[in-house]
């Protein structure tokens, strides 16, 4: 009983340790208006942000051992010109995750 | 009589208009629903891989389901389940927690705006603004005549719902299940592609991809992978704030500069256009 209570309060610090991330600009500028430079980048920020998120993707992958990144690359490669060429979301997002599942489960570049 | 008439005519109306709204709703909702499929398929293995780690952590899956229904962060919940194995203390918690998902407040900072005028579902819709979800808001365009903040409720919603199933599958069934789905995460990466190509064509400003670029070669260089997406957002946030600085100034600088060349800039001009049309 102890433990899950200790467990139920934890939780419920974490969740609101995230709210908090997620509320802070809205409570800062909910009533006053933001600064200047703040509404100049603040249309900037999406496409940086969503740019930064596909790197951020790429974290964990070994650079500077087999296969190098290669499944990866590729793979965005072909979803990125999937869709300049085809622009259907559908299309590119699971052709793409089809083709990584199978470069990765089958093993294609393993000869590198 | 009729008046009567009258009163029935309005009812209909009304009827009829309920019933508009009511099938403006459904295809919304349908809206959302196609929107998120690609976030369905990306959250069902990444919860699944939560709740496998509670699972073999020793919790009790009901765990799953309450830590993906309040604190809903992919990342911060397997933090959480690495702090809780190590015994971690309150402070602990809490700061790891805010470290790691400060990188939100960036996100509510350009939703300032899309956010305004939507009253009801609004916290709701800060609680839910995990990377996808605000991938999605930022990228996807309101169906016309929709009402937004309903569609906003619906995507964000879905999502969440989405996050709460996988977790609470993948503690269910712990290890039991041995389906390979090795590489289904990568559905979330074509996600963010796609979602980048469409930034590019929606707006002209290409300068934030370069920044982009920048700060995310260098963190990936220079950081661990757990801390480069909160650095490297701050990182670029700084470049394209130093940019915008920059551009002030020249222009402010310019307009002395301008006044006095502008007897002597205009002739190159009228050149440059003889030439183009010869």
């Amino acid at each position: 009983m102890a433990e899950a209570l200790q467990m139920l309060v934890t939780i419920m610090v974490v969740a609101l340790a995230t709210f908090a991330t997620r509320v802070l600009p809205f409570v800062c500028f909910g009533s006053r208006e933001p600064p200047e430079m703040l509404s100049t980048i603040e249309k900037n920020l999406p496409p940086m942000i969503l740019l930064l998120l596909v790197i951020y993707c790429l974290k964990d992958v070994q650079w500077f051992a087999a296969p190098y990144g290669v499944p990866e690359l590729f793979t965005i490669g072909v979803v990125a010109g999937l869709h300049f060429w085809k622009r259907n979301a559908m299309l590119s997002i699971f052709a793409g995750t089809g083709l990584y599942m199978a470069l990765v489960q089958l093993n294609v570049f393993s000869f590198l | 009589m009729r008046q009567k008439g009258k009163r029935r005519d309005s009812m209909n109306l009304m009827e009829e208009k309920r019933h508009k709204t009511k099938k403006g709703n459904k295809d919304l909702f349908l809206t959302a629903l196609k929107t998120t499929v690609p976030v369905f398929l990306g959250y069902i293995p990444l919860g699944m891989a939560f709740g496998f780690l509670l699972d073999g952590a020793g919790y009790h899956w009901i765990y799953a389901f309450i830590m993906s229904l309040l604190i809903y962060a992919g990342a911060g919940q397997f933090l959480t389940v690495a702090l809780l194995a190590a015994g971690a203390g309150l402070t602990e918690f809490v700061i790891a927690t805010l470290l790691l998902n400060l990188r939100h407040a960036f996100y509510g900072l350009s939703l300032l705006e899309k956010f305004s005028g939507i009253e009801k579902v609004k916290p709701y819709l800060i609680f839910a603004l995990t990377d996808e979800t605000y991938a999605l808001l930022t990228t996807s365009e309101v169906p016309e005549g929709g009402s937004k903040s309903r569609f906003y409720f619906y995507i964000a919603a879905l999502d969440h719902i989405y996050w709460i199933i996988g977790s609470v599958i993948g503690a269910v069934l712990g290890s039991m299940l041995n389906l390979n789905l090795e590489g289904m995460t990568f559905v979330l990466t074509s996600l963010f592609v796609v979602l980048t190509i469409e930034q590019y064509f929606n707006s002209s400003v290409r300068f934030p991809f370069v920044a982009a670029v920048g700060a995310g070669a260098a963190s990936l260089i220079l950081f661990s992978p757990d801390n480069m997406l909160l650095i490297s957002i701050i990182l670029g946030t700084l470049i394209l704030m130093g940019r915008e600085k920059l551009i002030q100034g020249d222009l402010n600088m310019n307009k002395g500069i301008k006044k006095a060349h502008s007897a002597a800039a205009q002739p190159v001009k009228v050149q440059e256009r003889s030439k183009e049309e010869s």
